[in-house]
């Protein structure tokens, strides 16, 4: 046979190997699901929301994040490899002097960059508002997590076990806040860091329906002014803070 | 007649292969290692979430692209000289792509789910759009590269050079808007970082094309016009000026915004190792080093220009060093004009230190364009042969 | 197929047209025989059938076995888009739900001992799965020592 023969039936054989198993993903790419909200559950009608009150929040005090931790399986952070989905900032205005204490997490945008940015789709926002990655089809690129303003994104860099029923977390995948999806989902009405600093008495943390004019959250939006973290992104996050 | 083809010497033909395929394997290796155990071993963290193995990467993606532009020069110009490289061209453009795919696909946190990636697309996502449109390179090279071999389908080798071109320029354009989307971090939100990348693929591309086209000419006996490499020379002294002025353009219009104050100072000051790469490394080695060397009369000779060469890329992994890892170890700046603190890194400048598998794996792909580079040239007909009379006159 | 000329104009030895040679025949009917005759290659009962520990007594898979054994997969897959991006929790094809009928008596999981319920089965197929790197495998009405 000659060389010309041979390349030809190489690169016959060589394409069909390579097409032939596409058909089959094309297949598959046609027969997932489109995302979008099922029969029941997530609507659109309820966009939740947190309003945190810094004035209430106390340097130090990190009630909120132990609770994140406990209800999600998260191990206390240490090291800068380690998951945080939410952490507490303190802040200080370098001209003035004037110092604060705030959690920052997810801020869950509605017009979220890291959902902009992820090529499967794997991030995405739900129909509730809640911004979260599916981690089925997460391929762990970390693209979100250069996209994200507020660096609430972070990467499992080793392999986990003992993970909570109710939240699966795994390595090579994304994860932040999910406004503990899991509890709303089962009928609760608010998620672990709220209730932990309304219980510790200080409830600097209110969590509830933006949507609802008549939610504790909406009637002190309307009451006092709020701020959002990087405004000037137009992102409109679900999470706002008083007090800065 | 034409003088009979020195195919690669198997002296060297099997140690060059046996090198470059150990390296691959390094790098396989250090792929295997990041996946068995998790990013906790390399340097990455949740701050600088992609580390050396994305600057081999970008840089092989890059130079991929501007390597096919010897090809176009020829197939769309017409400048016969080109014209004979661009088999040669068509070549390392595959294997640059293919090293840098191989990178950055194994760099996943979870490599297995790929096939995710090439069956879900969210097409607002740049890097969705990547997919298509290195996955379509392949196809348009290699269909450029049947016109140039096939002798039926020379005429066609225009059309389709030009196709390849147009799809080169989305294709670097989608590279630098990886970064220019991101409105979050201070380094990147910037337009003009896809015709940035445009021109630096331009240079870092002949740069690599001269300096594989140098070695395998040499291992193969076969001599190098010197009108050729002067012409070549001058054309990677435009780029580099080129790239040099967009770079300039860029720092300038940061170091004009009252917000951007900081990070320019952390980047061409303050910033350590960052400071240093791109001073000595990306602006020195990089880019007047290699302009000197190329316009001197003197100083261009053959080994001047390689030199010349050889500075470009390591100028390039300078430039992307800083880029990538320099960019993301600078705090993103959520409060203005406060001191942040927290125990998630906030408001402090990032550590990186490259890991071994970090660098195994870089290298790794380095070492797979190796290779297919030296069978490719091996088994089939890329190298370029000016001495054979194509009726043209040598211009100088 | 045409085999290269020669520089010297002479035809290559066994003649121009080429035929498939001795070790092209043994090639061919060898590969013939081994797409013809899956049985050969097929178990002969050395590989020992899947242990897998029933389910909790009493109680009754959401599908019949023969339709579990092919489908479940297609099952969670739906399922899971569902729950993830539909916020649907409790459905029918839960795979927490699975995880409480199936967990092993001796470990409560599905997923930790080679005889527990879907990693006997896996393994013996060699389809690998990854559900158990994210969703813990332990049923917590087992784990604390329900009779069975």
């Amino acid at each position: 046979m000659s060389r010309r023969g041979f390349l030809g039936v190489a690169a016959a054989g060589l394409a069909g190997a390579v097409l032939a198993p596409g058909i089959q993903l094309i297949e598959i790419a046609q027969a997932a699901p489109a995302a979008g909200p099922a029969a029941a559950g997530a609507s659109a009608k309820v966009r939740w929301g947190m309003l945190i009150d810094t004035t209430k929040c106390a340097e130090g005090c990190t009630d909120c994040v132990t609770a994140c931790n406990t209800e999600n399986g998260l191990a206390p952070a240490t090291r800068s490899t380690d998951p945080q989905w939410i952490r507490k900032i303190e802040i200080k205005e370098i001209k003035t002097g004037r110092t604060a204490s705030l959690p920052v997490m997810c801020q869950h945008c509605a017009d979220p960059p890291c959902v902009d940015v992820c090529p499967t789709g794997a991030s995405f926002k739900r129909a509730d508002g809640i911004v979260l990655v599916d981690r089925h089809s997460c391929i762990g690129c970390r693209y979100c997590m250069m996209a994200c303003p507020y660096k609430a994104r972070s990467f499992v860099h080793e392999p986990l076990t003992e993970q909570k029923r109710d939240v699966p977390r795994g390595k090579g995948c994304v994860e932040s806040c999910t406004l503990c999806v899991h509890r709303l989902d089962q009928g609760d009405k608010t998620t672990a860091c709220a209730e932990a600093c309304s219980q510790a008495g200080h409830g600097a943390i209110v969590f509830g329906d933006l949507n609802d004019p008549a939610s504790e959250i909406s009637l002190r939006l309307r009451a006092a002014t709020s701020t959002q973290l990087r405004a000037d992104l137009r992102l409109d996050p679900g999470v706002r803070y008083q007090g800065l | 007649m034409a003088p009979a083809l020195h195919p690669l010497d198997q002296r060297l033909f099997y140690p060059l292969v046996a090198a470059g395929a150990l390296v691959a394997l390094a790098g396989l290796g250090g792929a295997y290692l990041m996946e068995e155990h998790g990013h906790v071993i390399t340097g990455m963290d949740n701050q600088v979430v992609w580390g050396l193995p994305h600057v081999f990467a970008i840089f092989m993606i890059v130079a991929a692209s501007g390597v096919l532009n010897v090809a176009s020069i020829g197939s769309v110009f017409g400048h016969a000289v080109y014209k004979r490289r661009a088999p040669l061209s068509g070549l390392l453009c595959l294997a640059l792509l293919a090293g840098g795919l191989m990178v950055l696909m194994l760099d996943l946190g979870r490599p297995e789910r790929v096939i995710v990636a090439a069956t879900h697309y969210n097409l607002s996502s740049v890097f969705a759009w990547n997919v298509l449109l290195y996955s379509g390179m392949f196809a348009i090279v290699a269909v450029y590269l049947w016109t140039m071999f096939e002798r039926r389908f020379n005429h066609h080798a225009k059309a389709v050079g030009l196709a390849a071109l147009i799809w080169r320029f989305m294709l670097t354009t989608g590279t630098g808007l990886i970064f220019g989307f991101l409105v979050a971090r201070q380094a990147y939100q910037s337009a003009v970082l896809a015709p940035l990348f445009i021109v630096l693929s331009f240079g870092w591309g002949l740069a690599v094309f001269m300096i594989a086209q140098s070695a395998l000419l040499a291992w193969n006996r076969q001599p190098l016009d010197e009108a050729v490499r002067r012409r070549m020379a001058r054309l990677l002294g435009v780029f580099v000026a080129a790239a040099l002025y967009l770079v300039a353009v860029y720092h300038l219009t940061n170091l004009y915004f009252a917000r951007q104050g900081e990070f320019e100072a952390f980047i061409l000051r303050d910033g350590g190792v960052f400071p240093l790469l791109f001073w000595f490394g990306f602006v020195g080695l990089g880019s007047l080093l290699p302009l000197g060397l190329l316009f001197h009369p003197r100083l261009s000779s053959p080994r001047g220009v390689l030199a010349a060469a050889a500075g470009v890329v390591l100028g390039a992994f300078a430039f992307l060093y800083v880029f990538i890892i320099g960019g993301q170890v600078f705090p993103l700046e959520i409060f203005p004009g406060h001191q942040v603190r927290s125990g998630f890194g906030d408001g402090a400048i990032g550590r990186y230190v490259p890991s071994w598998p970090e660098l195994l794996l870089g290298l790794g792909g380095v070492g797979t364009a190796f290779v297919l580079t030296i069978v490719g040239v091996r088994v089939l007909d890329f190298l370029p042969r000016d001495d054979v009379p194509s009726g043209l006159p040598k211009a100088g | 197929m045409v085999p290269p000329r020669s520089t010297s104009g002479a035809s290559p030895p066994g003649g121009r047209h080429q035929r498939t040679g001795e070790a092209g025949s043994a090639v061919s009917a060898w590969l013939v025989w081994a797409a013809l005759m899956p049985s050969a290659y097929a178990d002969g009962g050395r590989t020992p059938l899947p242990v897998i520990e029933p389910a909790t007594a009493g109680t009754q898979c959401v599908e019949p076995a023969e339709v579990m054994r092919r489908s479940h997969m297609r099952f969670l897959e739906h399922q899971r888009d569902d729950t993830v991006r539909g916020g649907v929790r409790g459905a029918k094809y839960s795979l927490k739900a699975c995880i409480d009928c199936h967990a092993s008596a001796k470990n409560a999981s599905v997923a930790r001992a080679e005889t527990n319920f879907c990693v006997s089965c896996h393994s013996y197929a060699a389809v690998r799965i990854d559900c158990f790197e994210c969703h813990t495998s332990k049923s917590p009405k087992l784990a604390q020592g329900a009779t069975r």
